[in-house]
């Protein structure tokens, strides 16, 4: 068995002492005696089955932890590790897992770590390098959330909302050294979605598919943004556009809308447009509407102001933006974009100068600043 | 999570409330000052909120490319009018408001007198990640 196969199964074996009891931090730790184990003894004499190995001997680790008899305990694991015979059952663990990982009691930073560190798999290394901060910092972050849920006991999930966020929360982090969060993200969500008949999980599949598909084609070789309209429809990802529409078609034919669900559908309409001036705006803006019975957030207010501009035309845009407060995000870039598509130059390049100054990362700020000086050149 | 960095200046800020040149305080004040410091960036590794830090030497230089062929223009020492950075930290927390609040604290210092510095720190957002989510 690879490294690979070996870690996707420490999600489990973990949830599975979690679950018997095993507190969160101890229960790690004889885990990864586990796994040591398992790489010293496994070439020469591999289990049947190699979870309930795991699970078998990670579950002596912890009670010789907690016991006074720890080496007559170990003399007894060396004899034969070979489990009982009987499936112990996979996904109830790992889905009760998820849902520990995402607590309320967490704050959101916490529980995206904790989520990556016990149901990911991943290491406080990879994890600290994908959030660009010391590893004893991350660690620190895992260990306090660790203690936060050490108490939480609860035999139904919790808030599929709140775990839902979590995975979001990954997505939209990117990715650096070599763990692209997206793509855990996304096995991640792959994982809950066969565990969990939840038409918002699939939604929300559906939606990490869809925005997947099209991340290369987002930015030239040299960093710099593709706006949507002119990307390379060639260079979006066909199959994960298929997976991604399928899913969602599944997930709304069971009625049961939900804000994911809503965004995967915007991002299908996206997918779905050959060419940028093929895009069926009415429909997204309709699809907006249905996401603001969700979530009346500004941010969503904004984006279906800009979808009405291309629906009805700039002016409906732009007095769909004048009732929102223009200290929100992109607002100013928003209406550098509809006052250019109205006409009015001068005006649309000190908007989006402006813009450019508020920008939070680089390369919108760069991507801004290049529409501006388009324009002022005449 | 949202990283900041929080830039302490040796001159250029607003004068702080207790300006009292760090030479002129008692060596005392002074093992105050920096165990305050030292206190406040193992606290923030405790909470998970330490990204880096360092403090710099007041000899700062201004170079300039100045022509092919010919070596680096240089201006400096600096003159007394100009802005010189003493320090830095970067540190990485949930929200602008934290961020506030943990260079509120740091601001704090004790300096002479063991009375807080009150002095001026700049606060600077890192440019993030590129959303995904609204194209």
């Amino acid at each position: 068995m690879d490294d690979v196969a070996l870690r996707a199964l420490v999600p489990s074996v973990l949830a599975v002492l979690v679950r018997r009891g095993a507190d969160f931090a101890a229960a790690e730790d004889a885990v990864q005696d586990a796994l040591v184990e398992a790489v010293r003894t496994w070439p020469a004499d591999a289990p049947r089955d190699a979870k309930g190995w795991l699970v078998t001997v990670a579950w002596r680790r912890f009670l010789d932890a907690t016991r006074a008899d720890a080496a007559r305990r170990r003399r007894e694991d060396a004899v034969d590790a070979e489990p009982e015979p009987g499936p112990i059952p996979a996904t109830d663990d790992t889905l009760w897992l998820y849902f520990l990982c995402a607590h309320p009691s967490l704050t959101p930073a916490s529980a995206v770590a904790l989520t990556l560190r016990a149901v990911g798999g991943l290491t406080t290394r990879q994890i600290a390098d994908a959030y660009l901060v010391p590893e004893a910092t991350m660690a620190q972050r895992i260990s306090r959330a660790k203690r936060t849920v050490s108490d939480v006991r609860f035999d139904q999930p919790g808030d599929v909302g709140t775990v839902l966020r979590v995975l979001y929360l990954v997505f939209n982090e990117g990715y650096s050294g070599d763990v692209d969060l997206a793509d855990e993200a996304i096995r991640l969500t792959r994982q809950l979605a066969a565990a969990f008949d939840h038409p918002e999980v699939a939604g929300l599949l559906a939606l990490m598919l869809l925005h997947r598909a099209r991340r290369d084609a987002r930015t030239r070789p040299d960093g710099s943004l593709v706006p949507l309209a002119e990307q390379d429809r060639s260079r979006w990802d066909t199959a994960l556009i298929a997976e991604g529409v399928e899913i969602l078609q599944a997930a709304l034919a069971r009625d049961r809308l939900g804000e994911y669900q809503a965004q995967a559908a915007i991002a299908a309409l996206h997918a779905d447009a050959p060419k940028a001036a093929e895009t069926d705006w009415v429909q997204i803006v309709e699809w907006y509407d249905e996401l603001l019975r969700f979530t009346d957030s500004p941010v969503v207010r904004l984006n279906r102001a800009v979808a009405l501009g291309e629906a009805d035309g700039p002016h409906a845009g732009l007095a769909a933006l004048a009732e929102l407060d223009d200290s929100l995000p992109r607002h100013t870039a928003a209406a550098a974009y509809l006052h250019e598509k109205a006409g009015e130059r001068a005006l649309a390049a000190r908007l989006y100068a402006a813009a450019a100054a508020r920008a939070t990362n680089a390369a919108e700020r760069d991507h801004l600043t290049r529409q501006a000086a388009r324009l002022n050149r005449g | 999570m949202a990283k900041y960095l929080l830039l302490k200046h040796y001159r250029g800020a607003p004068a702080a409330v207790n300006d009292v040149p760090m030479a002129k305080w008692t060596p005392e004040e002074i093992d105050a000052h920096i165990q305050y410091m030292r206190d406040f960036a193992d606290r923030l590794t405790e909470t998970g909120e330490f990204v880096a830090e360092a403090a710099l030497a007041p000899e700062g230089t201004w170079v300039r490319f100045d022509g092919e062929g010919r070596p680096p223009v240089t201006d400096g020492p600096f003159a007394e009018t100009k802005d010189l950075i003493a320090g830095w930290m970067i540190i990485d927390v949930e929200s602008y408001e934290r961020a506030v609040e943990l260079a509120g604290e740091l601001s704090a210092a004790p300096g002479a007198n063991g009375e807080p510095i009150h002095e001026w720190l700049e606060l600077r957002p890192f440019y993030g990640v590129a959303p995904t989510i609204t194209d």
